[in-house]
């Protein structure tokens, strides 16, 4: 175990659980940015992406690491907490990593015809998170929401193959915001 | 389904019966918080991520043994289980009612293992479960709804095997949802389902919306809550994120009603406008009609009773 190794919840059925209705309502209205505090894992991993590691990720969902996040210290923090196999891009259940890190999103398990939950969700960190830029429309939305994304062109056909393909969580720093592929993109 | 519940009775106690706030209620601190562990939790929380990701689409997910029968809410209780903070307000209706066999002990079991906070009114839940309606009061954005399913697959009882009717909605082949429809309105002049309506979720999956009367199928459109659907025995979590378009199937020329008893109101307060429950008062062929959703009906009453007074 390495000198990094920080602290998980403090009380984990319900810090968790508090943490799950903030990813929750993220989810259900993609664009809106909610606040996920409170743990802190080692750099570059922000504290939102750490509290979607303790909530959603255990020794049944394989995960990747990318880019800068694939540290020592991290997958020691990662194995401590959670316990998740640490996999390659297409074997991932989670992917985490800055969205030039993770690489393209064809990598990653999409889903099937038959199964389309079988695809991968996506924890991107960005260095900032507003509610400018791209258009969002779609379930969850009343009328319109408005999101930073790292890559207009994928993130569209990452939509177009609504019910195929990604669910992406932005992170940074204590904020989440959410993309399930169900959000259509721009004035499509 | 449930056995015996008596919604719709007569004598209704004021919603603010000592029984059902939970003075008398131990919290079992034994228990993890809302009774599941951990793990379990998790794997509900993912399957619920990738419903609302997926609208109307069936996710498969790993159906714990509760402590209640399959067919009385394991599912719905699960996934409230998942969804429950300590800061909730947790309300419960079966049929419309909170006062009912199945509310109670679903209130209780969540007050005992959650120490959450209980209502019967709707405007003041933050968690409503429900057996089989939907609130007449409009819900209200933050709030979320969890239904509890018997059946989730609409095309079950058009094609029983499972490999099918999932090839079916991979390739959404409805044909065989609208020729049923249209068997109906060949023998019996109209579309004769008056609850589980099938409905088509933002133009994609067909959904079973649960064994809600169609006269609730509108509610579910547009609806600022979300709702979650949980079928415990058939291991199937669904959903609808808010604002999510949810049409009622139909045809052009026999278009989707909403019905309810015809030409009735409500022999308590007298609303015209809320769906009615049947109650036969005797053995003369005395019946009566009264609202199916309790907290409405007395919230109507309490205010008459404030304006006389």
């Amino acid at each position: 175990m390495s000198v990094h190794l920080t602290a998980g919840f403090d009380d984990p059925a319900r810090d968790g659980a508090r943490a799950f209705r903030q990813v929750l309502d993220a989810m259900a209205h993609p664009g809106r940015i909610v606040a996920l505090d409170g743990v802190v894992a080692p750099a570059p991993c922000s504290p939102a992406a750490a509290v979607v590691l303790l909530t959603l990720v255990d020794a049944t969902t394989p995960l990747h690491l990318a880019g800068a996040h694939d540290c020592a210290a991290l997958r020691d923090w990662v194995a401590f907490h959670t316990g998740a196999p640490l996999v390659d891009a297409a074997q991932a259940s989670f992917a985490l990593g800055r969205w030039d890190a993770l690489g393209p999103l064809a990598t990653y398990a999409q889903g099937s015809a038959e199964y389309p939950d079988r695809s991968a969700t996506f924890i991107v960190e960005m260095h900032a998170l507003q509610n400018d830029g791209a258009r969002l429309t779609g379930p969850g939305i009343e009328t319109q929401a408005f999101l930073s994304l790292p890559d207009m062109p994928a993130l569209v056909e990452n939509a177009a193959r609504f019910p195929l393909g990604l669910d992406v969580l932005f992170t940074s720093g204590p904020r989440l915001a959410a993309l399930p592929r169900s959000t259509k993109i721009g004035d499509c | 389904m449930t056995a015996a519940v008596v919604h719709g009775a007569p004598s209704r106690r004021p919603p603010t019966h000592p029984l059902r706030e939970g003075a008398q209620v131990t919290r079992m601190s034994a228990y993890n918080f809302a009774y599941l562990d951990e793990a379990t939790k998790r794997m509900l929380r993912r399957a619920i991520l990738k419903a609302l990701a997926i609208p109307g689409y069936q996710v498969p997910f790993s159906s714990r043994e509760m402590p209640m029968p399959y067919g009385w809410g394991t599912g719905g209780v699960q996934v409230t289980a998942a969804c429950l903070v300590p800061e909730d307000t947790l309300k419960v209706i079966d049929q419309g009612a909170d006062d009912t066999t199945n509310a109670v002990s679903i209130r209780k079991f969540f007050q005992r293992v959650a120490d959450v906070a209980v209502t019967d009114h709707t405007t003041q839940a933050s968690i409503i479960q429900t057996r089989h309606r939907i609130p007449e009061t409009p819900l209200l954005e933050g709030q979320i709804l969890v239904f509890q399913v018997p059946i989730p697959e609409p095309l079950r009882f058009l094609e029983p095997r499972e490999v099918e009717t999932r090839t079916m909605h991979a390739l959404e082949d409805y044909g065989l949802m609208q020729v049923r429809l249209y068997e109906d309105i060949a023998r019996h002049g109209e579309i004769a389902r008056a609850y589980a309506y099938p409905v088509r979720v933002e133009g994609r999956y067909i959904m079973d919306p649960s064994p809600i009367p169609k006269f609730d199928n509108p509610k579910l459109d547009m609806s600022p809550a979300v709702q979650l659907f949980g079928a415990g025995r058939e291991c199937r979590i669904y959903a609808l994120p808010p604002f999510t378009r949810v049409e009622s199937l139909d045809f052009d020329d026999y278009p989707f009603t909403a019905t309810k008893a015809a030409g009735q109101s409500c022999a308590i307060c007298a609303s015209a406008v809320s769906y009615l429950d049947e109650v036969v008062t005797d053995d003369a062929g005395g019946r009566m009609f009264v609202c199916s959703d309790t907290d409405y009906c007395a919230a109507r009453v309490a205010a008459k009773q404030g304006d006389a007074a």
